[in-house]
């Protein structure tokens, strides 16, 4: 029997979700921290592994036997497919570099705890394709943030009452959806919850609040992790995208893109860099979603190679400011701090992980970015001027922080500021995938334009309209694989 | 049609590509992983690749003269390519204006690259300046030589944040980040119009290939294929795009700000090299200029204008690298001016030898005092000081217009960034209230806690 056979991606579940329990009964914070890192390292190596079976077209019906899914659940509920496929270890891996990256001060505050159950629930999520097991994880993953807040004494109102707000109107929307019928287009009355509960999920202008909140209160960890995957994009394309009428993915377009331009404004005007760093997230979460709403091979393309870049590269970003709180604790913006000296990896790594979210040449978000403003152009001027207009303000932004973070000034320091080995490991591992997928990005754009038309495909069945049919000459076999069932929701 | 061009002269086009590339990924590598090279290891990794890209385009050069042709591609392939729906190709193209183009930034970087070691040998910044320098010869090698106009894109791109980051090079003062963060700001509203000229273009012919785009003959005979509407309004982003570079009106305000940078950097990014990406972009695109009249019209009369604001500016500096930058952008301008009114091999001509005048100017500027106290002491007095020019009324208004630089930067932030700031503050101050009203207290913890480095003794 192949290893590759073997049920990985349930190990990797086991992996976050035991690691959870035990790390739990740890009280010293070192051996919680060696204990964490050891769970979500293994979780990688097995997430790593269930993409490489995956891509190498491994069957693991034989190693199913060896699961627990079957035997908990009497079916497969979770797998992979061309959209999850490159997810899935890219969220194990931001997991693993969190906690790798975690700094001895922030040891007693970090919980390896919440943050391998939020783990495991994430992996899941981006994992399964059933919608109502997915709502019920869309759902679930809101508590560990809950208790977050709550056990470090920080008000919730703002997160319950949007994520309530969220629950009830996708709860509503799918099972209007449902009673419909899943296999036909869903009529306004149950698309409009819909678009609502995604909009309010993915921070889009007005509800957005919940995020630079979130991000004001969390540990940036926690916070970090939590809104990286980007999981109301995940839930747009899975829940809404299959069934959605073209007028509400209009709709749902303009609203990405005015929170784009929007979130990518106020990103440049911010005084602080976790507001500033949360209104990055919302811009790059909005651009996703324009991509994927306009409904075309290029967009869709594109907006899964941004998807991707944005987890990896808001991540190291993400992290790189974390290490800076770390040592200088929460910074501001309106003044110069002349940092460099200290730290230059950091300012480096920061530099290059900003600059890859906003589309650099050479890193992983460029094609996408260059491919998202081609296909936004195509379906409207204004929507592609717009895109531009995001990506130029996110460019400043990420300039203006850098600069007030590491220029400007001088900064005296008895002890050595610079990146410790764990801190550098993790910032130059995300920095060689940064570079490695903006140099040689054509192996991720063929893998997500699979995936891409799996999707169209998919929304064309339910639709009735023709999909991407003229591709499927060219499609590559694993497209053909999936013809039936990749990218929306399980019949 | 082009005659395909033979392999070795193919593969040595690819070494002037390659050899700045390899620098970049040499310094990038040895910064990121923490064991900066010697500074006398950057010279001569700086010295063996600026040697090999110039020698292979000396020889591009040499066989182009010998075999007789004018046009040499170098098709790289699809970096990406979607069959049918997308397609980003890299081609590089060697004629008679890329090969003087990229023959001239590597002549010059060479000068600077050995100006630059000496004079700032033991400065800290030593390695994050060559690491920029190496980022700048890239963007300007590929700039030069782009087939397509992605490629143009990508090559724009990285000149611009090198030439931001090198404005921002003295890490311990305010004004060159805030001067350098203004250069960004410029750089990324060109590189916007730039990239929305990239799509048009590309939409409208289907290709980002210049041979394509603009006529099949070799520069500048070809013709492009446009209609005269689009051709304006295409064109009329890539002159907002070469004004962003080539600090023409409204920009111009960036230009004295860049010299917040080492001298090295003025000369060769600012003063040299930088400054006339955006002519090059105009003679790049000439056909298209020639569909348009009306297009080269605001050309002409953008240049003209810019031109005339430039000479009052610099007739009233006081300090030598801001009198420098503004001479440097009249004939910029006047080169813009030539290249509107249809003379192409003369911008060209003009554009070389002011890039090489310029900088060598730039290099003397340090010295300056120096080289005056040499002349008096040989006048055996004082310098001949001509009579102000500014005492008449008339002349007092265009003084206080010129010292102003024409308002350009006080206009751009009156009516432009402060509008901008001021409404996205109001909606910051709205959130908050929104969030305060929520939460029930004080939503923005981040305002209540000072920054400082606490527990910073645990950190190992």
């Amino acid at each position: 029997m192949n290893i590759l056979e073997l049920p990985w991606l349930d190990y990797a579940l086991i992996s976050t979700a035991i690691g959870s329990l035990w790390v739990g009964r740890q009280r010293d914070p070192l051996r919680a921290y060696s204990w964490g890192l050891a769970f979500t390292g293994g979780a990688l190596a097995c997430a790593a592994l269930a993409w490489l079976g995956f891509v190498l077209g491994v069957s693991t019906e034989s190693g199913e036997a060896m699961g627990l899914q079957r035997r908990l659940f009497g079916r497969v509920v979770f797998a992979l497919d061309e959209l999850s496929a490159p997810l899935f270890p890219a969220i194990a891996l931001i997991h693993f570099l969190a906690a790798l990256a975690t700094a001895r001060a922030k040891m007693r505050r970090f919980s390896f705890t919440w943050s391998l159950a939020a783990g495991t629930l994430r992996l899941a999520m981006f994992a399964c394709r059933s919608p109502w097991p997915l709502i019920v994880l869309l759902a679930v993953s809101t508590v560990p943030p809950y208790i977050e807040l709550r056990s470090r004494g920080r008000p919730t109102r703002v997160f319950v009452v949007h994520m309530a707000t969220f629950l009830a109107l996708l709860v509503m929307g799918w099972g209007l959806v449902e009673w419909n019928g899943r296999e036909a287009p869903a009529p306004f009355w149950a698309t409009i919850p819909l678009v609502l509960a995604i909009l309010i999920r993915c921070g889009s202008a007005p509800a957005h609040c919940w995020v630079t909140d979130w991000f004001e209160h969390a540990t940036f960890g926690i916070a970090l992790l939590f809104v990286a995957p980007l999981s109301g994009v995940y839930a747009a394309v899975r829940l809404l995208l299959p069934v959605a009428p073209t007028w509400a993915l209009a709709g749902l377009s303009i609203a990405s893109m005015i929170t784009a331009v929007y979130a990518a404004g106020m990103a440049t005007i911010q005084a602080e860099t976790r507001r500033f760093f949360a209104f990055m997230f919302i811009g790059h979460s909005a651009l996703v979603l324009v991509g994927i709403e306009l409904q075309t091979v290029t967009s869709m393309t594109a907006s899964l190679c941004l998807w991707f870049s944005v987890i990896l590269s808001l991540s190291g970003f993400g992290l790189t400011l974390r290490a800076l709180e770390a040592r200088f604790g929460r910074l501001s913006l309106r003044d110069f701090h002349g940092l460099y000296p200290h730290s230059p990896t950091l300012a480096v790594c920061f530099l290059l992980t900003g600059l890859a979210c906003v589309g650099f040449p050479g890193t992983l978000g460029f094609i996408a970015t260059e491919m998202l403003v081609d296909s936004a152009v195509e379906a409207s001027p204004m929507i592609g001027v717009s895109v531009v207009a995001a990506a130029a303000l996110n460019g400043i932004a990420v300039v203006r922080a850098y600069l007030h973070l590491f220029a400007g000034g001088r900064h005296a320091s008895t002890v050595d500021l610079g990146l410790g080995r764990r801190e550098r490991f993790a910032a130059l591992s995300l920095a060689t995938l940064i570079l490695g997928g903006g140099l040689f990005p054509q192996p991720g754009v063929t893998s997500q334009e699979r995936a891409a038309k799996a999707i169209l495909r998919d929304r064309a069945r339910i639709q009735g309209g023709t999909g991407p049919d003229h591709d499927r000459a060219t499609a590559q076999p694993a497209a053909d694989r999936l013809s039936s069932t990749a990218g929306g929701i399980e019949p | 049609m082009h005659q395909p061009a033979p392999q070795w002269l193919i593969w040595t086009g690819v070494v002037v590509v390659a050899a700045p590339s390899a620098l970049c990924l040499a310094l990038g590598v040895a910064t990121a992983i923490g064991r900066g090279p010697s500074e006398r290891m950057i010279v001569r990794w700086v010295q063996a690749a600026v040697i090999a890209g110039l020698s292979a385009a000396l020889v591009v050069l040499a066989s182009m003269l010998l075999l007789g042709t004018r046009h040499v591609a170098i098709p790289m392939g699809d970096w990406v390519a979607i069959p049918r729906h997308y397609q980003f190709a890299v081609t590089f193209v060697f004629d008679r204006l890329s090969v003087p183009m990229a023959i001239l930034s590597l002549v010059l970087s060479a000068t600077i690259g050995a100006f630059a070691s000496r004079y700032l040998h033991r400065e800290p910044g030593f390695r994050r300046f060559f690491a920029l320098y190496a980022i700048f010869l890239l963007g300007m090698v590929v700039a030069s030589l782009a087939g397509t106009i992605e490629t143009l894109f990508a090559g724009w791109e990285l000149v611009g944040l090198s030439s931001a980051l090198l404005v921002a090079y003295f890490l311990d003062r305010p004004a060159p980040a805030r001067n350098g963060l203004w250069v960004w700001t410029v750089y990324r509203f060109s590189d916007a119009a730039l990239l929305l000229a990239a799509v048009a273009l590309h939409h409208i012919r289907g290709t980002g290939d210049f041979v394509r785009l603009l006529g099949e003959g070799p520069w500048p005979a070809g013709e492009a294929d446009l209609g005269a509407w689009p051709a304006f309004g295409i064109g009329l982003l890539m002159l907002l795009a070469a004004a962003g570079k080539s600090a023409l009106i409204p920009f111009s305000g960036w230009l004295p700000r860049a010299m917040e940078g080492p001298t090295p950097s003025s000369a060769v990014f600012y003063g040299a090299l930088s400054v006339h990406l955006g002519a090059f972009l105009l003679l790049r695109i000439g056909p298209i200029l020639e569909v348009s009249p009306p297009l080269a019209a605001v050309v002409v009369g953008l240049g003209l204008a810019s031109a005339v604001l430039a000479y009052l500016a610099g007739s009233v500096q006081t300090d030598i690298k801001s009198a420098l930058a503004y001479a440097s952008l009249t004939q910029v301008s006047i080169i813009v001016v030539e290249i509107g009114l249809g003379f192409r091999y003369l911008a060209l001509v003009h554009l070389l030898g002011h890039a090489c005048l310029r900088m060598l100017q730039f290099l003397r500027a340090p010295t300056l005092l120096h080289d005056y106290h040499t002349l008096e002491n040989a006048l055996g007095g004082r310098l001949p000081r001509g009579r102000s020019p500014w005492t008449t009324r008339a002349a007092g208004r265009i003084y206080r217009l010129a010292i102003e630089q024409g308002h350009l930067d006080g206009g751009l932030v009156e009516y432009v960034v402060r509008p901008f700031t001021r409404a996205l503050e109001w909606c910051d101050r709205t959130e908050r209230r929104w969030t305060d009203f929520l939460d029930g207290n004080g939503s923005r913890e981040s305002e209540r806690v000072p920054p400082s480095p606490v527990s910073i003794d645990e950190h190992s």
